[in-house]
């Protein structure tokens, strides 16, 4: 018998014994027993026959796993029948109705029975608690731990002058730095390195940066007035070092002889709790695979995480910027749209709308649109915003220059349209909790609705309509669906600037780094998960915040 | 002060206005009147959502059966609209599109959700609202409403990390597929779990006391009470919530495009990967999606397919509710 239908079988098994001991509790109580024993005999009967009618089954139908568990089960159950018929029934002869002895074990066996469903219900509001406390453990776990680093250059390995350095970086001064850049890196090296540190070009420029002059290449920063007419490529490497150390402080240097240089690597990871628990064995694993490898604790979220670029290469090195800065771009268009048109549709089928037709039909409306699936809006939001309103979203109706209409733009419109049924009836609850004496004060003093409603009710309520709009916003930052169908980037080179940009968001980059392979990117993906939960936390303790104050000034 | 009395106040100073000195009739201002036709257009934006939704779907579905695709050879196909269902493939790229395998993952892997959250679900509710005290059901709810409120990537992010190695050590390795069905139905339960129980619980709280003490007064035990009494006081909201869970399970999509793996497979087996109708339109649409190729359509027609349903389910729902609910006074 394979696995599954023995697993199968043994949860079965379960329910039976379950079965067994609360009817057979009944039973023994009403036959003159005392239930408990009933309760005894009938779970350690359920499971034991049911697993062993499974066993015989098995042999004698080799190969028909299905009909093996449904027999067992089918024992199981008859052997529970059996077990009630044939207790002797030691009450015979007393009256139908139960007095004296007999009723307190009557009563007895229908406590117990409660008991046992009790501890039931108990255990499945245990489980919901057990299954959020290991979903977070298994978020930390992936986020801290070991780490195998190694150097592509060891710094005892580093020269200067044909001489080994000795001292740690951090004691070196600037020239030994830039003695260190200029005999460590090739020359087209360090020539990036200046590109990307110090003029900071556009990557599509460099090619024809490179035979410009240094004059040119290096314009408004500073360079040696004998290199000025000399092609940028046709520098030496101490040369190229000395504009890298005339432009750049010391600790610039440092960080760039230790990320360029020295370049350190995780070539492997373990979770915590294999971190904590069998860290004699890890550090002997890496002795032997990797022997120039350094074992170290790390933190795969940081303050360098949480500012870096991407990179879709290195997850040991990549960064979350560009995902946080699309996320609260996206979020911020989304309150803006989301916020002002679900408030007033709040206030229009609260304060306005008279019982008509219309009106019942924009309100039924509301809460079958709360509940379609969020992909849908994805859908919606492709069609309409990326595709049909591209000149709009893309932004060339404004000058300008996004190929398409996949923008920052399209993705808060959809989130928008999402979360619009949610405020609305967020909004609508705050609203409708305004006491009618209020308003019908203002309107005792000659005011008008608009003014009765912007003066005194929306005040009133206000609190109320934030509470919910955060719910509603900490609902959008989450969700990844619709993101993914109005083409959000899993990867860029660049911050996303403005409404027209392309754009990726916080969930997007968790979703594509759970899916790729390498296991180093789940450790990149769980940190990612931490700095989404802990900005969800926040904006729920500001949601709660105001609700208590809310509910204080009602009372 | 009415005019009369103002007009005769003013005749007993000596005055004799032709007007009455404050008109308190009922005057028309402009500024209100679009104020308020400002607002209805706010309420009138759902309306007008709804209506894209059906024709945007609706459109471009018609366009997957009337158009014609060429292919590399220059073969000429056209998709008929009983393709969908007289047909169990799903090959979209090579102009099959049998939606079987699609809606036999998604139900199973509903299915498999239901199996975890409808029974701890409804558990967890009457345990919170008939045997939890206060302060348990105080501490309690707001740690369901945390994980109610977890966004759905970090499930799937959660299934692929816990679940399927959970499953595949129970199960074995060869069984159970990295990339499967149950693993990805399991979690989903998960998440549902807390949306049954606070509705079931919302439902049972709703039962009048004097309906449990009724019961004990006949000398009930608690479970008795609640089992025979509440349960079925309660039961169109529990059916409500069950009818929304379900809904909730069709249209999830992180879970099952993270954990339920990419291809289409017609099989029942929830240890093997498959495409449901979300993991299929998510997985499909990653990167650029060249428009009015097939592709592209079939995600509005699978789409179209989706919105029906859960419409269906939360119309229903209301319906339940509607018609059986009992009303205490």
């Amino acid at each position: 018998m394979d696995r599954i239908a023995f697993v199968t079988v043994v949860f079965l098994g379960l329910i039976v014994s379950l079965n067994g001991s609360l009817s057979a509790a009944q039973a023994a109580a009403r036959k003159g027993y005392r239930p408990r024993l009933g309760a005894l005999l009938g779970a350690a009967t359920g499971l034991p026959v049911t697993v062993l009618a499974a066993l015989v089954l098995g042999t004698l139908f080799p190969g028909q796993p299905i009909l093996s568990v449904i027999g067992a089960f089918a024992a199981g159950m008859a052997a529970l029948g059996a077990l009630r018929r044939a207790l002797p029934d030691r009450a015979a002869g007393q009256d139908a109705l139960p007095n004296g002895e007999a009723l307190q074990r009557t009563i007895a066996a229908r406590h117990l029975q409660g008991a046992v469903l009790r501890s039931l219900f108990f255990l499945s509001v245990v489980l919901a608690i057990a299954m959020l406390a290991i979903l977070m453990w298994t978020v930390i776990d992936k986020t801290f731990g070991l780490t195998a680093v190694q150097y592509t250059v060891q710094p005892e390995d580093l020269v200067v002058n044909g001489e080994p350095v000795n001292r740690p970086l951090d004691e070196l001064t600037g020239t030994e730095l830039q003695e260190i850049l200029a005999d460590n890196a090739r020359v087209a090296r360090l020539r990036v390195f200046v590109l990307e540190h110090v003029t900071r070009a556009a990557e599509a420029d460099w090619p024809a940066l490179s035979g410009e002059p240094v004059s040119r290449v290096l314009k408004g920063h500073e360079y040696p007035a004998e290199l000025a007419g000399v092609a940028f490529n046709a520098l030496d490497e101490a040369q190229v070092a000395s504009l890298l150390a005339l432009n750049l402080d010391r600790d610039s240097l440092q960080e760039l002889v230790f990320d360029e240089i020295i370049q350190p690597q995780v070539v492997d990871s373990w979770p915590l709790w294999e971190s904590l628990t069998r860290r004699d064995a890890i550090a002997g694993f890496v002795a032997a695979e990797y022997p120039k490898a350094e074992v170290r604790w790390r933190s795969w979220v940081s303050w360098e995480f949480l500012t870096s670029p991407l990179d879709p290469r290195k997850p040991d090195d990549t960064g979350l910027r560009p995902a946080l800065i699309g996320s609260l771009l996206v979020i911020a268009i989304t309150i803006a749209v989301a916020f002002p048109v679900g408030v007033g549709a709040a206030i229009y089928l609260e304060e306005y709308a008279g019982d008509t037709r219309l009106n019942q039909v924009i309100q039924t409306n509301i809460s079958n649109l709360a509940g379609v699936p969020s992909i849908i809006y994805g859908i919606l939001g492709l069609a309409i915003f990326v595709r049909g309103l591209e000149a709009i979203t893309s932004g060339q109706a404004f000058g300008a220059s996004t190929a398409n209409g996949r923008t920052v733009l399209s993705a808060g419109f959809t989130l928008a349209l999402l979360i619009l049924p949610l405020i609305i009836i967020n909004a609508q609850e705050a609203i409708r909790a305004v006491p009618a004496s209020l308003r019908q004060a203002s309107y005792g003093l000659g005011a008008t609705q608009w003014q009765t409603i912007w003066h005194h009710v929306l005040p009133y309520a206000l609190p109320g309509i934030l509470t919910g709009t955060i719910l509603a916003i900490s609902r959008a930052i989450g969700e990844t669906a619709p993101l993914i169908l109005v083409g959000g980037a899993t990867y860029l080179t660049r911050d996303p600037e403005g409404p027209f940009s392309i754009f990726t968001a916080l969930p997007l980059i968790i979703y594509r780094w759970t899916t790729l392979p390498q296991d180093e990117f789940r450790n990149a993906a769980a940190a990612a998960i931490v700095v989404l939960l802990a900005l969800l936390l926040t904006l729920n303790s500001v949601a709660i915040i105001l609700r208590n104050r809310f509910s204080r000034r009602l009372s | 002060m009415d005019s009369t009395i103002i007009r005769e106040r003013a005749r007993t100073v000596g005055m004799a206005p032709q007007q009455p000195l404050l008109d308190l009739g009922k005057q028309v201002r402009p500024g209100e009147s679009v104020i308020q036709g400002f607002l209805f257009l706010c309420g009138f934006m759902t309306i007008f959502t709804t209506i894209a939704i059906i024709i945007v779907l609706g459109r471009e579905s018609l366009l997957l059966v009337n158009s014609k695709y060429i292919d590399e050879s220059g073969a000429i196909h056209s998709i008929g609209v009983l393709d969908f269902v007289n047909t169990t493939e799903w090959q979209p790229h090579r102009y099959k599109v049998g939606i079987a395998p699609l809606a036999t993952a998604t139900l199973l892997s509903s299915f498999i959700a239901m199996l975890v959250a409808l029974p701890f679900g409804l558990g967890s509710a009457i345990y919170l609202s008939e045997y939890a005290s206060p302060k348990v059901r105080n501490t309690v709810k707001p740690v369901l409403e945390v994980l109610a409120g977890v966004p759905t990537v970090v499930y799937g992010f959660f299934a692929l990390q816990f679940m399927t190695p959970l499953l595949q050590s129970a199960f074995g390795a060869n069984t159970v597929e990295i990339f499967n069905v149950a693993s990805a139905g399991m979690v989903m339960g998960i998440m549902i779990l807390p949306l049954v129980a606070s509705m079931s619980e919302d439902a049972l709280s709703a039962v009048p006391r004097s309906l449990r003490e009724a019961s004990y007064g006949l000398g009930s035990t608690r479970l008795e009470t609640t089992v025979r009494v509440v349960l079925p006081a309660a039961v169109s909201g529990i059916v409500a919530a069950f009818i929304i869970a379900i809904s909730r399970a069709i249209g999830e999509t992180m879970i099952m495009a993270i954990a339920a793996g990419a291809r289409s497979n017609f099989s029942l087996n929830p240890f093997e990967s498959a495409w449901t109708m979300t993991g299929y339109i998510a997985s499909i649409s990653g990167g650029d999606l060249a428009y009015d190729t097939l592709d592209y359509n079939s995600i509005f027609a699978v789409g179209l397919l989706l919105f029906l349903m859960t419409l269906g389910l939360n119309i229903m729902s209301r319906a339940v509710v509607a018609r059986f609910r009992e009303v205490y006074e």
